[in-house]
């Protein structure tokens, strides 16, 4: 188990590293950043201003250490727009987008665990079509229309619930569905599909034969296994949300991580962008580390490959 | 239908049975099941007329989608309870007079040309990714599997709009960014398809009578991992037009006039509390053909392998 964490361990910290340098050179794919914030029709001496203030003229490797070093040491520089350090936003929104992000994925396994695992005690069933229905449909709803139609019925027609700001829960209410729902159906696949062949096995016909009753032998015996890959399923989602929350913060207006990046993208604030892109992709290395260390731990096969 | 039955069985004994010479023929078993598969059918049936109606779409509709006519804005569809609408415009007309039929229509070859692009872009990076990982394997392998895993830990969206913002939105670059970033179901699948087909007795025997490795990857390997490829690029074509989309929805896609659904739902945004078919209708046909080519990937991915059901 040491052997296998010091490699995982090794691989995520390449991963990260890889990670910062693609971030970086992002801002180079234009050509001359400069041009870039300086914007269309900006005289040659304010963009020669612009390279100075901001450093674009050292040599691109120094300019990448020394972000990179900041970057370790929490500091991401200061914001072009917001006149302040980018940390310093960034850590006082990334709490909003975490309850965000963690309300959406409680809202997907409440959702989807339950019917994954009807879905596979009574395959073909008339569950188990409606499971499928509601996984394919899911899968072609785009999320921000989706979001919108939420607003238009649960905030304006039937006005159950506030339709912008993070002020309160009800806030998060709507957000966490349409963030959420897109989730459901790889849940409930992968639940449906695990809780299936763990019933097929040996020991639950054991478990059946001694005579236990029917639940007992679904949660104790069967859920348990065929859970341990959901639960890993779900940490690597809760990346993906972290990141796709972009669009629904922009329509909700919720001041989390993904309306800052909105804005920054829109003000082309190039240390801000890039320091998001940065923590919400070592927040996901994390996760998919702690997801495949989880599931080592859990099941022993899986430390040899 | 039995004519490729005959010969083997007349040379065997001279003798026919019933069952021999009406036993269909594999390429019939494969029609018959696609004809039976009803998501397939579906799904094929509203991607076809989806298709037909962008490509005709002059002949559809007698509108310019860019036309603006500010004195009939704003008109209800048809079947809105209300005096102003009217069959000259089916589905009304949007803030700025323009038919919303006409711009439903033109909308649609924007989606399946970013999607059908972007497709191919990722289709041929992650086809070539995964293939030579997975029948090379070794060190190449272990690379591949980091570039899949560096990519995955980046978030998408963002990654487009801040790339898509630094260079300046136009069609060719969201084609282009989307297809550099959304590779990476491709590399996945098949690098363990080519993994899984490596392995058997006629790849052996074609390396045991000296076949050259590109002949070996095009005639034995390719024939034989092409029935993921077209599930992966459905599913990934329906992808890159939700993404584009979403792109196009927050300001950083394609960019107005040009109509796109994205686009549509985000102009229509301010007045969908009064007029709320505004954003039903563009989204209802996104949802549509985003179901449309799910349904059709995962059709083809049942009928061409029937034991991965599920």
């Amino acid at each position: 188990m040491l052997a296998f964490t010091a490699k995982r361990l090794g691989v995520a910290l390449l991963v990260a590293l890889t990670v910062s340098l693609i971030t970086f050179s992002m801002i180079y794919v234009s050509g001359d950043p400069a041009i870039a914030i300086a914007g269309e029709g900006a005289r040659p001496a304010d963009i020669e201003a612009i390279r100075k203030f901001y450093g674009f003229d050292r040599p691109i490797a120094v300019q990448y250490l020394d972000w990179l070093a900041g970057a370790l040491q929490g500091d991401f520089g200061r914001s072009y727009t917001l006149r302040q350090p980018v940390a310093d936003v960034i850590f006082a929104r990334l709490p909003v987008t975490m309850i965000l992000g963690a309300s959406a994925i409680l809202f997907a396994l409440v959702l989807a665990i339950p019917l994954g695992v009807l879905a596979a005690v009574r395959p073909n069933s008339l569950a188990d079509r409606f499971a499928l229905t509601l996984a394919v449909v899911g899968q072609a709803m785009p999320t921000f229309w989706f979001a919108l139609t939420l607003i238009l019925w649960l905030g304006v027609n039937w006005r159950l619930l506030p339709i912008t700001g993070s002020g309160s829960w009800q806030n998060f209410v709507m957000p966490a569905i349409a963030l959420g729902y897109y989730v459901t159906p790889a849940v409930m696949r992968l639940t449906r599909a695990g809780v299936l062949e763990v019933l097929s096995a040996d020991y639950i016909r054991t478990a059946r034969a001694k005579g236990l009753r029917p639940m007992t032998v679904l949660f104790k015996h069967a859920l348990r296994n065929a859970i341990i890959p959901v639960v890993s399923l779900a940490a690597v989602q809760f990346g993906f949300m972290l990141g796709g929350s972009i669009v629904i913060e922009t329509i909700f207006q919720i001041n989390g991580l993904g309306y800052l990046a909105w804005e920054s993208i829109q003000r082309k604030d190039l240390p801000t962008m890039q320091a998001i892109v940065l923590v919400l992709s070592v927040i996901y290395v994390l996760l998919t580390l702690l997801a495949d260390l989880l599931n080592a731990f859990l099941d022993p096969r899986l430390r040899v490959s | 239908m039995a004519e490729t039955s005959l010969p083997s069985a007349i040379g065997r004994a001279g003798m026919l049975t019933a069952g021999e010479i009406l036993a269909p023929s594999p390429g019939a078993l494969l029609r018959r099941r696609i004809f039976r598969h009803w998501g397939l059918v579906i799904g094929g049936t509203i991607l076809a007329g989806i298709v037909l109606m962008a490509l005709l779409a002059p002949l559809v509709s007698a509108y310019d989608p860019y036309d603006q006519q500010l004195a009939r804005k704003l008109i209800p569809p048809i079947w809105h309870a209300s005096a102003k609408a009217t069959w000259a415009h089916p589905l009304g007309t949007d803030h700025l007079g323009r038919d919303y039929l006409t711009r439903l229509l033109y909308g649609a070859q924007i989606s399946l040309l970013i999607g059908f692009s972007a497709m191919l872009i990722s289709g041929v990076i992650g086809t070539t990714m995964g293939v030579l990982a997975g029948y090379f394997g070794g060190r190449l392998d272990m690379v591949v599997n980091f570039i899949i895993t560096t990519r995955l830990s980046m978030p998408v969206v963002l990654v487009a709009l801040a790339v898509v913002s630094i260079i300046g939105s136009s069609l060719t670059v969201v084609i282009w960014v989307l297809g550099l970033l959304i590779w990476d179901r491709f590399a996945v699948v098949m690098r363990s398809a080519t993994q899984q087909v490596r392995s058997r007795e006629f790849i052996t025997a074609a390396q045991a009578v000296g076949c050259s490795t590109a002949r070996i990857l095009l005639t034995e390997i390719a024939p034989n991992v092409a029935n993921h490829l077209i599930v992966v690029a459905t599913l990934e074509m329906a992808h890159a037009i939700l993404l584009e989309a979403a792109l196009s929805f927050l300001g950083l896609g394609v960019q107005p006039p040009t109509p796109s659904w994205g686009l549509m739902i985000s102009e229509a945004k301010g007045l969908m509390f009064f007029d709320p078919w505004l954003i039903s209708i563009p989204g209802i046909a996104l949802f549509l053909l985003v179901l449309a080519i799910n349904l059709l990937g995962d059709g083809l991915r049942d009928v061409t392998a029937p034991e991965n059901r599920g």
